[in-house]
């Protein structure tokens, strides 16, 4: 084991990020760890981050890296409103993630999910891993927590899903990730973006269904061994 | 985190930033044929991610222009930029308005100058591609690769078809190929690819360009053979050896 934790290593979002559309918009989600080397930096993250009212961006990767595409996309996208006249659409952000991560994709090391919705395609995913591709998808998984996610996906997804059905497969994929994943973990955060909205959701970590191999969380082990005996049974 | 840097670079910071490492996101073979009304080509829909299978609707096949069919394995992010240069070419090109419009051959010449001057700078775009069409009735059918070696031939492929398909299709291919037979022989070469590839996934295209006009096919499945009396019992002939 490492004792000599490397508490100056870059930053990097081990994560778990997905985004998935549903009959009427989208659903972000994603875990809040932030690691250097094997020291968990931040606990509670926001890896869903803001480009403009109607359209957010999941990010993975090293953090300095998402946050700086995420920065210029955000100012880009801000004066191509104003030029605009009205909300940019979900395509235009993508595009310009694109062109960042292509464009430099020999320095940067950030995979992203933009998500939104916009009044001429409605709620819209695009998935741009390493490289800078661009993939439109009807629901895209990414970070190191997504590979045990593969088979769930391929598995649950549903096309036509509401949109409390969406979120619930989304915050369950996550919490599935986080259980198998030493890069993710903390809390389950979900951005739910519609005709109507933005909506921000918060799950923390003890609130989550338990899995294989997982115990009900106690305060003190006093507690159990204080516990009333069971009641004899009678057969 | 790891560093992008090799180990071993004598070289500074600097001038890594401009060379092409690696590819991230791969398509594999593509695999074309002349026949009797033009061209026929073939691709499946995979986008791999190292070893996992990530991306399984991707169309690695455009239609170039009125006369032209591009088909690419390698980069996915390159071959959506190699689209963008051609969506200019072309569009200066029908901005002239003057009844002439480009044809295989040149589309090909371009995209041939294209790969192989990034390759002189080492930052190439991390593709092989197939350049096919038909102009006027003359039939085209070439490929390019990532380091700019070019030629044109009856039938190519790129990556593994070359090792698995050209055979198949040196055997079989004939001057005047009709629809059917020209279909069966690429299903032919992408069912042995699909057995042999690891990066082949069952899910394909194929696109069929005439004097007409480019379609392309709904994505379809291929039926596998499995019922060898030798896959169900291999060690039969040598029992306990594996």
């Amino acid at each position: 084991m490492d004792l000599n934790m490397n508490v100056n290593a870059p930053h990097s979002m081990g994560t778990t990020i997905i985004g998935v559309t549903y009959n009427g918009g989208v659903v972000l989600g994603a875990d809040s760890r932030t690691s250097t080397g094997m020291y968990v930096a931040n606990r509670a993250s926001e890896k869903i981050t803001q480009l403009t009212d109607n359209v957010y961006v999941c990010r993975s990767g090293s953090a300095a890296d998402s946050q700086l595409v995420s920065d210029y996309v955000r100012y880009f996208l801000h004066q191509h409103t104003i030029q605009l006249g009205q909300p940019a659409t979900v395509k235009v952000a993508a595009n310009l993630i694109r062109l960042l991560s292509y464009n430099n994709k020999n320095m940067l090391q950030t995979g992203l999910i933009v998500g939104g919705w916009d009044k001429y395609e409605g709620g819209k995913i695009y998935g741009i891993p390493l490289g800078g591709t661009l993939v439109e998808q009807p629901f895209t998984i990414g970070g190191s927590g997504s590979s045990y996610l593969y088979g769930f996906f391929d598995q649950a997804w549903k096309e036509g899903m509401t949109k409390d059905e969406a979120e619930q497969l989304v915050v369950k994929a996550v919490s599935l990730a986080i259980a198998r994943d030493g890069a993710s973990g903390g809390v389950v955060r979900t951005v739910i973006i519609n005709s109507e909205g933005v909506t921000r959701n918060f799950y923390p970590g003890d609130k989550l269904q338990l899995w294989h191999d997982e115990l009900e969380p106690q305060n003190s082990l006093l507690d159990i061994l204080n516990a009333p005996s069971p009641e004899p049974m009678n057969i | 985190m790891a560093s992008k840097q090799p180990e071993n670079s004598l070289l500074g910071p600097e001038a890594d930033s401009q060379r092409t490492l690696y590819p991230n996101v791969t398509g594999t073979s593509v695999v074309a044929l002349k026949y009797k009304d033009g061209i026929l080509m073939a691709a499946d829909m995979g986008g791999s991610y190292g070893s996992t299978l990530r991306y399984k609707n991707v169309e690695r096949m455009k239609a170039i222009g009125k006369h032209s069919l591009l088909g690419a394995s390698g980069e996915i992010s390159d071959f959506q930029e190699i689209l963008r240069y051609l969506d200019d070419l072309i569009l200066y090109d029908n901005m002239w308005d003057d009844g002439n419009s480009l044809g295989p051959k040149e589309v090909h010449n371009y995209l041939t100058r294209l790969m192989y001057n990034r390759r002189n700078k080492f930052n190439p775009l991390w593709n092989s591609l197939v350049l096919g069409g038909i102009k006027n009735g003359e039939k085209y059918l070439g490929t390019v690769s990532m380091i700019g070696v070019n030629f044109e031939d009856d039938h190519v492929a790129t990556g593994f078809g070359n090792h698995l398909a050209r055979p198949i299709l040196r055997q079989e291919w004939h001057e005047n190929l009709s629809f059917e037979d020209g279909v069966r022989l690429l299903e032919k070469c992408m069912r042995v690819l699909l057995y042999r590839d690891r990066s082949a996934i069952n899910k394909l295209q194929i696109a069929k360009i005439t004097e007409e006009g480019m379609t392309i096919s709904q994505p379809y499945s291929l039926k596998t053979y499995w019922e060898f009396s030798a896959f169900e019992n291999p060690t039969q002939g040598a029992v306990g050896s594996w």
